[in-house]
């Protein structure tokens, strides 16, 4: 293909995104279209995956009856978006054994989030009030993403990230009402994990690569840094009506902007912990990584078992 | 308590999909592949529900302010009444597959008894669960013939895991007092009555898997009796975990 038969296809490319049309997996696409879509769409699927550790690490020590089943429900539906997500990926030309063998070996990334431990049962509250919070905030933007299968893959997660948000945020509510103690430890929780929610959001429009382009294929709409403050605003209510304390003494509301100041974030903590340093990196891939290699001889027993099937098959047709 | 045979024995039924609920929920995040991962969470799910409906029957039994989490989480280890079967480790994927095998071919012949219970809670648990349960069945048996007919690892892991765990099978139709005086007033079901379906059933799934029956006549009982295996206790400490540590709280 000449350079202006390319040329000619990525206009007609950018009109079709721009009209608001899906792309679909058998469309014409730029190498970069693809390339940056297989790395969000299998960082997010890899997310899921990953996510499922943290909140799994409680569910054989829930407190009730009741709070377990919504507990294994919800880590069932992390499974169940990893596995559509990673389907959607897959359209665009790549295995899911190639995206496990990247996030295995550290090329691909997931949410730095999940490299922080779970350490009280306050923690799948706080999970599911501010961790899915951000997400959802990240996330509803891409259920008109220009990618079909994505967008498509994105409005289902989107529904059930709510009703886990709902959740989390009534599993605080319980705390935050009930004893001193649960009080407190509701308290701890979001003390621990309100400043890497905020990290979730992403860096600082200023040090934020790839924005541009993202935001012409629809895969962002609005910035790092107007995300996070949309973020800040919904939930500094919500912690008020739950009588908890943010942790930043520089929260305040500001009048003009119509929105609350914050402080700083600490980067140099979000840059250790998605250079591979946080508390949990190691352990959660660990944990991933014996997963699929302690599984080798029951994948390799499915593939053995379905091949003798089929040869059966084939030996009863002639 | 009035009913107390009666409590007992909705324990007994009960205590069994807690414990191995209870195992499976210990898999959810490292499955040997996605599909497993949700299936096995799934059947986690389908018996926590089943055990939620019996617990809040037997409450009601009680009748004093016990609630399903009281009974569920603050009971002593001698005080469940799970077979021993249930509560095995999770040692690798093949033990994980038949342990879930041979409890559920009895769970099905077991439910479908039910139905004809005199007692109507009891028969529309049993209504509810069985669906979810031939699911549970299709799916060990269909991993069972998977593992005894893939690879020769696999198989060797598999009829490891079938020699190991048969000990533990002939429990399943042991009855206890509460269990029999239940039977006289049509309540329970009589399980001896399926043991041979039982074995039946499940001698032609190890066939059909290429594995070998194992001959052994040595059997393992008492936890109807709840003297358990030593695994127990420690699955106890992590479900009672929070129940004990603050104590009269709600969740």
């Amino acid at each position: 293909m000449s350079e202006a038969q390319i040329k000619s296809l990525e206009k007609q490319f950018d009109d079709r995104i721009a009209r608001d049309e899906k792309i679909e997996p058998k469309d014409w696409m730029p190498e970069k279209y693809r390339k940056t879509h297989i790395r969000q769409m299998s960082q997010h699927a890899h997310s899921e995956i990953v996510g499922m550790l943290p909140e799994g690490n409680w569910i054989t020590r829930a407190p009730s009856l009741r709070r377990k089943v919504a507990l294994l429900a919800k880590v069932q539906d992390e499974a169940g978006h990893g596995l559509y997500l990673y389907s959607a990926t897959e359209t665009l030309g790549i295995s899911r054994e190639e995206m496990y063998e990247q996030l295995h070996t550290g090329k691909a990334k997931y949410s730095s989030i999940f490299n922080y431990p779970t350490v009280t049962w306050a923690d799948m509250g706080a999970i599911g009030w501010l961790v899915d919070g951000a997400a959802i905030i990240n996330q509803v933007p891409l259920c008109n993403t220009s990618y079909g299968p994505y967008a498509r893959a994105m409005i289902r997660v989107c529904k059930e990230e709510s009703f886990h948000q709902r959740q989390g945020f009534e599993i605080m509510l319980k705390l935050a009402n009930g004893t001193p103690e649960q009080k407190e430890m509701a308290q701890d929780a979001l003390n621990r994990w309100w400043w890497p929610s905020l990290m979730m959001l992403g860096p600082t429009d200023d040090v934020s690569t790839h924005t541009e382009q993202s935001m012409k294929w629809k895969l962002k709409r609005k910035s790092n840094d107007d995300l996070r403050q949309q973020f800040i605003d919904q939930t500094v209510p919500q912690a008020e009506l739950l009588g908890l304390t943010i942790p930043d003494k520089d929260l305040k509301w500001n009048e003009s902007r119509q929105s609350y100041d914050f402080g700083e974030i600490d980067w140099d903590e979000f840059w250790q912990v998605v250079k591979g340093h946080g508390p949990m990196n190691k352990v959660r891939m660990k944990a991933r990584v014996d997963a699929w290699e302690k599984g080798a001889w029951v994948r390799d027993a499915a593939m053995a078992h379905a091949e003798k099937k089929r040869n059966k098959k084939q030996k009863q047709a002639v | 308590m009035k009913n107390k045979n009666l409590y007992n024995y909705i324990l007994g039924i009960a205590d069994n999909s807690l414990i191995l609920g209870q195992r499976l929920g210990e898999l959810t995040g490292h499955g040997p592949s996605l599909e497993t991962d949700i299936a096995c969470t799934n059947i986690s799910l389908d018996l926590f529900g089943q055990v939620r409906s019996y617990y809040q029957y037997a409450a009601k039994i009680a009748g004093d302010d016990r609630t399903e989490d009281d009974i569920a989480m603050l009971r002593k280890e001698r005080e469940y009444f799970n077979v021993l079967l249930v509560e095995q480790p999770n040692t690798n994927f093949a033990y994980t597959i038949v342990r879930q095998f041979l409890f559920d071919v009895y769970h099905y012949l077991f439910l479908t008894e039910l139905q004809k219970s005199h007692d109507v809670t009891l028969v529309a648990i049993a209504k509810k669960s069985i669906k979810e349960v031939s699911y549970h069945k299709r799916f060990s048996t269909d991993w069972l013939k998977r593992l005894g007919d893939g690879t020769t690892e696999s198989k060797q892991k598999t009829q490891q895991a079938v020699n190991d765990l048969w000990t533990y099978t002939e429990e399943l139709f042991y009855t206890t007092q509460a269990d029999n005086a239940m039977i006289s007033e049509g309540i329970a079901v009589d399980v001896t009555k399926f043991k041979a379906n039982y074995y039946q059933n499940v001698n032609a799934v190890l066939t059909e898997a290429t594995l070998d029956i194992p001959e052994s006549k040595f059997f393992q009982k008492g936890g109807k009796q709840g003297i358990h295996t030593e695994h127990l206790g420690y699955l106890l400490s992590d479900l009672q975990y929070m129940q004990r540590t603050y104590p009269n709280m709600e969740w």
